[in-house]
């Protein structure tokens, strides 16, 4: 029985306590779920609520699994798989640094143009770029950078959250 | 009034206090040296000193299983709480409420790699169900009064709490439990009725219908049991449960079929196989159970009550699933069973019946009766007729004596009986059995054995000793690792790697010299006789060391990757072609 395997991208409201994401890591690890992307940060000071966004495959079955274990820990408060309930956004944040000089520079600095990515540094050799987007627009960008001196690429992972007027 | 500032130690006795704690299993330390000077200064909660902290955690586990109270450990730090490891994942896995309490490096010593200093909520984080440290003192209470409930409420598990050494010292206030309310743990109890209502219309219309129970109606207390006795009258169908939910359903009642799994009988495994609806009822489908999965119960129609969401439709899709606690599903499935008018299909019934009697009538726990060698499910059927109407519980060890005393102990009441299930523990049934001793003084208490898993935790003779615990110790003593000698004999060509118990102890001579009484059957007449003799020492220990036949197996048997319908009788059935390649990965 082959079963499609689905991506997800999953939101988690947790306290924001000693552990908690080893927690989640560790759920991951020793059950041998997939996670793709994880990001994880304050989002309510005054509850100390941090909010987890997750990118994770698998079929059917292990997504609804992976929901069910992750309600379970005790620390969690909500788990929403926002790729079931509806159109969501999703963005990721990177800075790309690129070395080079004359027409790979140019290239680069066009193509950044384009991508609506911001210099956030500059040497005569080289530019840091920011770029946020969806995975696809920074894998784009970061796969045209690779052709034009890319040294590194630092990542976000993604952050989402659901369209329309309600929240989490 | 002022707030009356209390130390750590002394928050943590008034919290265990007003938990209700009476009984708590632990062994000294440096790092908890301030708890034991509080308990040392109070008479309310009485401290059972083991003999390794391993030991701690299974006491409490025989306690709590026994009573449906929860267990309560106390370790010092590092060595402490990594030898109480194996206990708390044994806890998770049999779903046993306890809180552990473990003491800690002091504060500005974390991290050091102080002495006996071990990162015991790393350690322990995937072996709990939840663990704290506690930084500060004036959380102390509030951290205590969250472990119980976390332990308790829906499913349980172990709790544990770390406790830096210079928290246990400082001052702080004490909030009793009535002020403390969990901020997210809200385990769903009651099920969505709708849900209920559409398996109560399956129920109906079954013509050959099982129930399928486990640990989840024993821990949801007495009354669910009563609840799912009444249920399975109602409806008539026949019932079947796993290792863990063995006496939830009166074991003497003709609707019972006795075990399921791979050790489980042939018309309970048939009649799961066959059926075409089936109702589990706290149950997870451990693999022990559903053996190979893609031909468990084809064409049925399942309904699975649990109080865990992730239980379901983790190993096995259902058609109806019901997240609650057995026993307020149980009670909604009874008023809308009636209020409904429901009645099963008699005549579907009467032939369903017919069948699950033919399969019974196979016999499948039948053994080779002989004069010549104590079998020991002859042993088991002694120890069984000794106990019949006594007051007693039953804890095991794990391997060949744990399935045959499965199969051939049985249970009318829930609470009695005390297994390792899901972690398969060596080593369990002894201080299982001291926890549940001490909860129960005028009961007898059987730790049904082999020799090898005794020899795992035996130290823990002192600790009952010690408290005149007179646990019976029922040794069966047929010099091997049986289960792993019955698999090497099935799927490794008989080559007994490692499975021989060498340089075994005189049973008799050990009891003696810890002041117990040790008696020895090396003949079927002798059985009797000192299971007679057994059952009169009330005052101390016993350990019983019958010398059964080493060559005997475990039969039934589904072996790895086989399906229910593939079941071995016993050595006239070929192994070699019993296990497919692949069922030899599995363990």
């Amino acid at each position: 029985m082959e079963e499609k395997i689905e991506k997800h991208t999953i939101a988690v409201l947790v306290d924001n306590e000693p552990g908690v994401l080893a927690r989640v890591i560790g759920l991951f690890s020793g059950r041998g779920y997939n996670i793709e992307s994880l990001t994880v940060a304050e989002v309510n000071n005054a509850d100390h609520l941090s909010r987890i966004t997750l990118v994770t495959s698998g079929t059917r079955m292990v997504v609804e699994q992976i929901k069910a274990q992750l309600d379970r820990l005790v620390p969690v408060h909500k788990v929403h798989d926002l790729t079931d309930e509806g159109p969501s956004v999703e963005r990721e944040l990177a800075l790309v640094k690129v070395a080079g000089t004359g027409e790979r520079r140019i290239e680069a600095l066009r193509l950044a143009d384009i991508f609506k990515a911001k210099v956030v540094d500059a040497t005569l050799t080289s530019f840091v770029f920011e770029l946020t987007g969806t995975t696809a627009e920074v894998d784009d960008f970061v796969g045209l950078m690779a052709q034009l001196g890319l040294v590194e690429a630092s990542r976000t992972g993604v952050v989402a959250m659901s369209k329309g007027a309600t929240g989490f | 009034m002022p707030e009356q500032k209390l130390t750590g130690a002394q928050i943590v006795i008034k919290a265990l206090k007003d938990q209700g704690v009476d009984i708590i299993f632990g062994y000294p330390g440096g790092a908890v040296l301030p708890i034991y000077d509080a308990i040392f200064q109070q008479n309310d909660i009485k401290h059972i000193l083991v003999r390794h902290e391993q030991a701690a955690v299974h006491a409490a586990e025989g306690y709590a299983r026994s009573t449906g109270k929860v267990g309560c450990v106390l370790v010092t730090s590092g060595p402490g709480a990594t030898n109480a490891v194996t206990g708390l994942l044994d806890a998770l896995c049999d779903s046993i409420p306890l809180v552990c309490l473990s003491g800690q490096v002091p504060t500005h010593l974390i991290g050091n790699d102080a002495f006996q200093e071990a990162d015991t909520t790393g350690i322990t984080r995937p072996c709990t169900k939840h663990n704290y440290l506690v930084k500060d003192v004036n959380q102390l209470a509030r951290t205590m009064h969250e472990a119980f409930y976390v332990a308790r409420s829906g499913r349980p598990g172990p709790v544990l709490v770390d406790i830096p050494k210079d928290v246990q010292f400082a001052d702080g206030t004490y909030i009793p439990p009535t002020e403390v309310k969990h901020k997210t743990y809200r385990p769903q109890v009651k099920p969505e009725i709708a849900r209920v209502e559409e398996a109560i219309e399956l129920i109906a219309t079954a013509k050959r219908p099982i129930f399928y129970t486990g640990g989840g109606v024993v821990n949801a207390g007495p009354i669910a049991a009563k609840l799912l006795t009444q249920f399975v009258k109602m409806t008539g169908f026949p019932i079947t449960s796993t290792l863990m939910g063995l006496g939830a359903f009166p074991a003497s009642d003709p609707q019972w079929l006795g075990m399921l799994g791979m050790h489980g009988t042939y018309e309970a495994n048939l009649a799961m196989y066959n059926c075409d609806v089936m109702i589990n009822i706290g149950a997870r489908f451990d693999d022990r159970v559903t053996g190979k999965l893609s031909e468990f119960a084809p064409g049925s129609k399942k309904i699975h009550v649990d109080i865990d969401p992730s239980s379901i439709n983790k190993n096995v899709a259902v058609d109806i699933p019901i997240v609650g606690d057995a026993g307020a599903v149980l009670e909604d499935m009874i008023r809308i069973w009636k209020a409904r008018q429901k009645r099963a299909d008699q005549s579907a019934l009467k032939e369903w019946w017919g069948q699950v009697e033919g399969w019974r009538a196979r016999n499948c726990l039948n053994y080779n009766r002989t004069e010549a060698v104590i079998k020991p499910q002859y042993a088991l059927e002694r120890l069984r007729e000794a106990l019949r109407g006594k007051n007693h519980y039953v804890t095991t060890e794990v391997g060949q004596h744990q399935m045959w005393a499965a199969q051939f102990l049985p249970f009318d009441e829930p609470n009695r009986w005390m297994t390792s299930g899901g972690l398969g523990t060596m080593g369990y049934g002894l201080p299982a059995a001291i926890g549940a001793q001490l909860a129960h003084p005028d009961a007898i208490v059987v730790d049904v054995s082999g020799e090898a898993s005794f020899l795992m935790n035996m130290q823990e003779i002192g600790t009952a000793v010690q408290y005149r615990a007179p646990v019976k110790i029922f040794i069966l003593n047929n010099k091997y690792m049986g289960m792993v000698r019955q698999w090497q004999e099935l799927l490794h060509g008989s080559r007994y790697s490692n499975s021989y118990s060498e340089a075994l102890p005189d049973f008799v001579k050990l009891a003696e010299s810890w002041g117990c009484v040790g008696l020895r059957a090396t003949t079927v007449a002798e059985v009797d006789e000192v299971i007679e003799k057994m059952l009169a020492v009330t005052d101390r220990p016993c350990i019983i060391d019958i010398a059964v036949d080493p060559k005997e197996n475990c039969f039934p048997m589904i072996p790895g990757g086989k399906a229910h319908n593939e079941i071995l009788f016993g050595p006239e059935d070929s192994p070699s072609d019993a296990t497919p390649e692949d069922g030899m990965v599995l363990v």
